[in-house]
């Protein structure tokens, strides 16, 4: 018997495609699911409008849900609310910085045009001394950092509110 | 004019806005006077892009002749693009396309944060998901506004120029007719003279900070709203169509 419980667990195993250590459930990108009369009825929400790998991910949870033999399913994208990287999960935001990505910090408004740059600690060192490179990096969710102490260069996963 | 109808003309004009521009900064991609800043460009193209989507998507349901998302991009003539005159402008050198970009980015932020409140509900939502993205956008322009202005004397001159060059294209921003007059009514569309003096702030702080001074001529070209557009634009267009004009119904 399908249910909601397993649903999830089944979405625990659809990583994203270009952060490949989260999961879509450590994204917070899973909105809402619903099971009914063995109808699997799944909202996901997308990360930026331009993301590439929205598509990806539907295909994904597609073949995971064939996988596990559910043919009755409904995937629905809402963009409202929209989508805050205070969703992502504890465990998430640890999965990435082992991953060498420095998870999102509390920032201000970005629309605060002339606030004091934040800090991102180093993902390797941790050392707080480090530099904004670039405020966009790989993806659109990422910004390019490199760390002062280590030298290591990063990507650091932006706080988007 | 149905509620319906200016609800397609105003968002039809602001997933223009968004396209044209999307495309004008992804002519970049590969071509960015640095490294990061060909990266940035392109990701507020992609950006821009998505919102288009999201945009273009909503007038699509509200056309009355049915076109989807698609066809609204790819398949109307010149005339049928109501985008201001600014987005479609060249790139030029970096100055001119981020001077382009701070107007916009100004504007667009005012407007989103305002229409993140809207009545109508779907326009609301993808209000509310854009400023998100928009407000990064207005982070990165001003700053290099900032930096090009109050920076050598090179720099300053050339962005002085940009802004000398492009201001006149900014005045389209806050056009309005019927459209806007009967969904300001409705309370479904902020007026312009609400996001104007927020605008204005934004503008006047920034080249302030940028040792910046506005053109003393007080010239206003517009025409893209009404779909008059400038020379520019047509080739933009061709390129921009020709995939879909050459495999009609093509889908990535």
């Amino acid at each position: 018997m399908v249910n909601e419980k397993i649903i999830w667990a089944y979405l625990e195993d659809v990583y994203d495609p270009e952060v490949p250590v989260l999961s879509i459930i450590d994204l917070g990108i899973v909105r809402s699911v619903h099971v009914k009369n063995n109808h699997v009825n799944i909202t996901i929400t997308p990360t930026y409008t331009g993301c590439p790998a929205m598509q990806t991910i539907e295909q994904d949870i597609t073949v995971k849900l064939a996988a596990e033999g559910i043919s009755s399913y409904k995937i629905e994208t809402a963009i409202s609310p929209a989508w805050t990287t205070d969703w992502m999960s504890e465990s998430g935001k640890l999965k990435l910085k082992e991953y060498g990505i420095a998870p999102p910090q509390d920032e201000v408004d970005k629309s605060v045009l002339f606030s004091d740059p934040i800090v991102v600690p180093c993902p390797k060192c941790d050392a707080p001394n480090t530099r904004l490179v670039s405020q966009f990096g790989s993806t659109a969710c990422k910004a390019h950092y490199q760390c002062q102490e280590c030298r290591e260069p990063f990507d650091y996963f932006k706080c988007l509110r | 004019m149905t509620t319906k109808e200016a609800l397609y003309n105003y968002t039809l004009r602001m997933g223009d806005d968004s396209l044209i521009l999307g495309q004008r900064l992804s002519e970049l991609c590969g071509h960015g006077p640095i490294l990061e800043e060909d990266i940035a460009l392109t990701n507020i193209s992609l950006d821009l892009i998505g919102q288009a989507t999201l945009l273009l998507d909503y007038a699509g349901e509200l056309d009355k002749d049915s076109r989807n998302k698609d066809q609204l991009a790819f398949l109307r003539i010149e005339k049928q693009y109501v985008n201001i005159l600014l987005v479609e402008q060249p790139n030029g050198h970096f100055g001119d396309t981020i001077l382009r970009q701070f107007l916009f980015d100004a504007y667009r932020t005012a407007l989103l944060e305002r229409l993140s409140t809207s009545k109508d509900k779907r326009l609301a939502g993808i209000a509310e998901k854009s400023l998100k993205e928009t407000k990064y956008h207005l982070k990165h322009s001003s700053e290099w506004v900032i930096r090009l202005g109050d920076g050598t004397e090179e720099s300053h001159l050339r962005i002085q120029n940009s802004l000398d060059k492009l201001f006149r294209y900014a005045h389209e921003l806050f056009y309005e007719n019927e459209v806007d007059n009967l969904l300001i009514k409705e309370g479904i569309v902020p007026s312009a003279q609400g996001i104007y003096p927020v605008w204005e702030k934004t503008v006047n702080d920034v080249l302030e900070a940028a040792t910046l001074s506005l053109p003393k001529n007080n010239w206003k070209f517009q025409g893209g709203r009404e779909g008059r557009h400038s020379e520019h634009m047509g080739y933009l267009l061709a390129d921009m169509q020709y995939m879909q004009r050459t495999y009609p119904n093509m889908e990535w």
